[in-house]
């Protein structure tokens, strides 16, 4: 039904975009600060990383390049929004449709090919000797974990006390004399740098940095997150990111579930595939209600 | 004679076999979205093999345009294992060509294959990659609005500045045309929403305008032909499809014909006749010319008889 590869593949991406999730999280459910810049900083990251590593940089300083570029663009949404009290939906839509001419010019075409270059995945293959389908999964988790370990640092730090807290209780962090506006847009603009870091393996993973590739990422992006707090326990924040992360694995994996799904005589075509995806979410938003009612009835039917 | 008869008969039995027997292949094909050109390269493809009898079973896998799932699908293939490879667009072919070095790929429908990365010349592809470029024929189609137009001097087109097919297209464009003395006049939009205001846009900036083989604004042409009718501005398309919706005519590559000729490619790696390495990459000779004699007289221009004497289709 699935085969090795394509689990493989599934877990590769499902980490390569689990640290896109991870910027989802921190903006959707930390700062309550719903983000659409990620559509276009994850292609922004997938464009500076690629071009850096095409003019001969180490693939690892162009991925730092690529996190900066991200982090800018996630702080621009966020001044736009704080600064000039434009509402966070529109000022992300603003920055994120920016960075579409924006990438276009960083790359100079839309499409940019990685196909021959030296990526951080060739160099780890070489490194470990170990086939590609294996070591890029590999490689992509020890990423992922690095950043996940980094960030639930950062929010046990006393700022990032603050940052959980901008999100849960606007007033009473004013009232504490923290300046909101300098978290909202320090937070925005760390949760894009994950994202643009997310793009930049995700280009070497796929071969090119396409102006394209973000259309579709905040749905992704949700739904992991959703799919994570339904199936894992979402009771700290460390927790609650590793779900994030593991959601995102979960996502990918049922993305390729359904494109290898044959049941008897019914297969699903290509078509339906959109479909499926809307399901999955569905399924999972409506999961923890049901489980609420199902709960909810034993619980009368017990007294 | 003995020794000849032997001899046939031992050439039956070792080549019959190899042609017709029920020896199956399996062939995956990746595409990144339904689109009617798309579309009609893979039942080309899968018309062709169907007619030279080799017997093949598809796995076939669309990415609905989410480029996140295209890299999927390039795993997918990967554990599919099949024979051979069909890959239809640019990004489609990058991901199976970063995932897949030893399995025969066919590309097809790619516009530039060596900006893609995915050869390394177009006479040299150098790896388990090649196919077919389908690369506009722009200085003919420019020949042929210089037919209907002698002396033009301006041109406008309409293009999405993010698909890379159809900058590389333009900036081909250009050179043509500085070569004729005609300035091209561009309108470059986002989405396909754009193309009506794009189209207004090029009003009284230029003599006529050509529409590329770009994805965004083909599925927004009706709104660009509105505004050459209302303005009397003749408009030319790349592709035959859009002379059925109303341009004045197009000289264009026949997608389907190009899915039969990636399979012709196809049926050799099969056969064991020839590896991607070292088969260079294809183009459609045969191009097709259609005219609709409505649409220029709606735009107030005639067609030349000698245009029309070798149209392979009229529109009516």
């Amino acid at each position: 039904m699935i085969s090795l590869y394509a689990f493989m593949g599934a877990l590769e991406q499902g980490f390569a975009f689990g640290l896109m999730v991870l910027g989802v999280y921190l903006t959707f459910r930390v700062l309550d600060f719903p983000d659409l810049t990620v559509d276009g900083s994850l292609p922004l990251g997938a464009a500076v990383s690629a071009v850096a590593i095409t003019n001969g940089y180490h693939p690892a300083i162009a991925m730092s390049m690529a996190v900066g570029a991200g982090f800018i663009a996630g702080a621009v949404t966020g001044i736009l929004n704080t600064k000039f009290k434009i509402l966070h939906l529109l000022a992300s839509i603003l920055t994120m449709i920016s960075l579409y001419s924006i990438n276009i010019r960083i790359m100079g075409r839309p499409n940019m090919t990685l196909l021959g270059q030296d990526t951080l995945i060739d160099q780890f293959m070489e490194f470990t000797g170990l086939a590609p389908y294996i070591s890029t999964p590999i490689l992509f988790a020890i990423v992922s974990i690095i950043a996940l370990a980094a960030l639930i640092w950062f929010l046990k730090t006393s700022f990032g006390l603050a940052v959980l807290a901008t999100g849960d209780n606007p007033k009473m962090i004013t009232s504490l004399g923290v300046n909101r506006d300098m978290i909202i847009i320090f937070g925005v603009g760390l949760s894009n740098a994950m994202v643009a870091l997310s793009g930049a393996l995700v280009a070497q993973n796929q071969g090119s940095a396409d102006v394209n590739m973000g259309i579709g990422t905040i749905i992704a992006g949700l739904a992991s997150v959703i799919i994570g707090e339904t199936i894992f326990s979402t009771r700290s924040v460390t927790a609650a990111m590793i779900s994030a992360v593991l959601g995102s694995v979960l996502y990918r994996v049922a993305i390729a579930l359904a494109l290898g799904m044959r049941i008897g005589d019914f297969a699903f075509t290509p078509s339906d595939l959109n479909l499926v995806t809307a399901v999955l979410v569905i399924a999972a938003l409506v999961s923890p209600q049901i489980k609420a009612n199902v709960l909810g009835r034993r619980l009368r039917s017990n007294a | 004679m003995k020794k000849i008869l032997l001899f046939m008969v031992l050439i039956f039995m070792v080549v019959v076999p190899v042609i017709h027997s029920a020896q199956s292949y399996t062939v995956s094909i990746t595409q990144i979205v339904e689109h009617p050109a798309l579309d009609s390269m893979r039942k080309g493809f899968q018309e062709r093999l169907k007619e030279a009898d080799v017997n093949v079973q598809y796995n076939v896998h669309i990415a609905q345009g989410n480029q996140a799932t295209n890299t999927q699908i390039a795993s997918q293939i990967k554990g599919e294992n099949p024979d051979l490879i069909l890959a239809i667009t640019t990004p489609s072919s990058q991901a199976v060509a970063q995932k897949i070095k030893d399995i025969p790929i066919i590309f097809t429908g790619v516009t530039d294959p060596v900006a893609a990365g995915l050869v390394k010349s177009l006479m040299n592809p150098g790896n388990n990659i090649t196919g077919m470029t389908d690369m506009s024929p722009i200085r003919r189609q420019v020949e042929l609005i210089r037919e209907f137009m002698p002396e033009i001097k301006s041109l406008g087109t309409i293009y999405n500045a993010g698909e890379s097919n159809s900058v590389v297209l333009i900036k081909i464009l250009k050179e043509v045309c500085a070569e004729f003395g005609i300035k091209v006049e561009e309108a470059s939009i986002a989405n396909s929403s754009g193309v009506y205001q794009a189209a207004k846009s090029l009003v009284g900036k230029c003599e006529a305008i050509y529409i590329p083989v770009d994805n965004t604004v083909v599925s927004g042409l009706e709104a660009a032909i509105k505004v050459c009718r209302q303005n009397k501005l003749p408009i030319f398309s790349a592709d035959t499809d859009s002379v059925k919706r109303g341009t004045i005519a197009a000289l264009a590559v026949d997608y389907y014909r190009m899915g039969l000729q990636s399979a012709d490619m196809a049926v050799r790696i099969l056969s064991g006749n020839a590896k991607p390495a070292s088969m260079p990459v294809e183009s459609l000779q045969n191009l097709q010319l259609f005219i609709n004699p409505s649409a220029a007289e709606k735009m107030g221009i005639a067609i030349p008889k000698q245009v029309m004497s070798r149209a392979d289709e009229i529109v009516k």
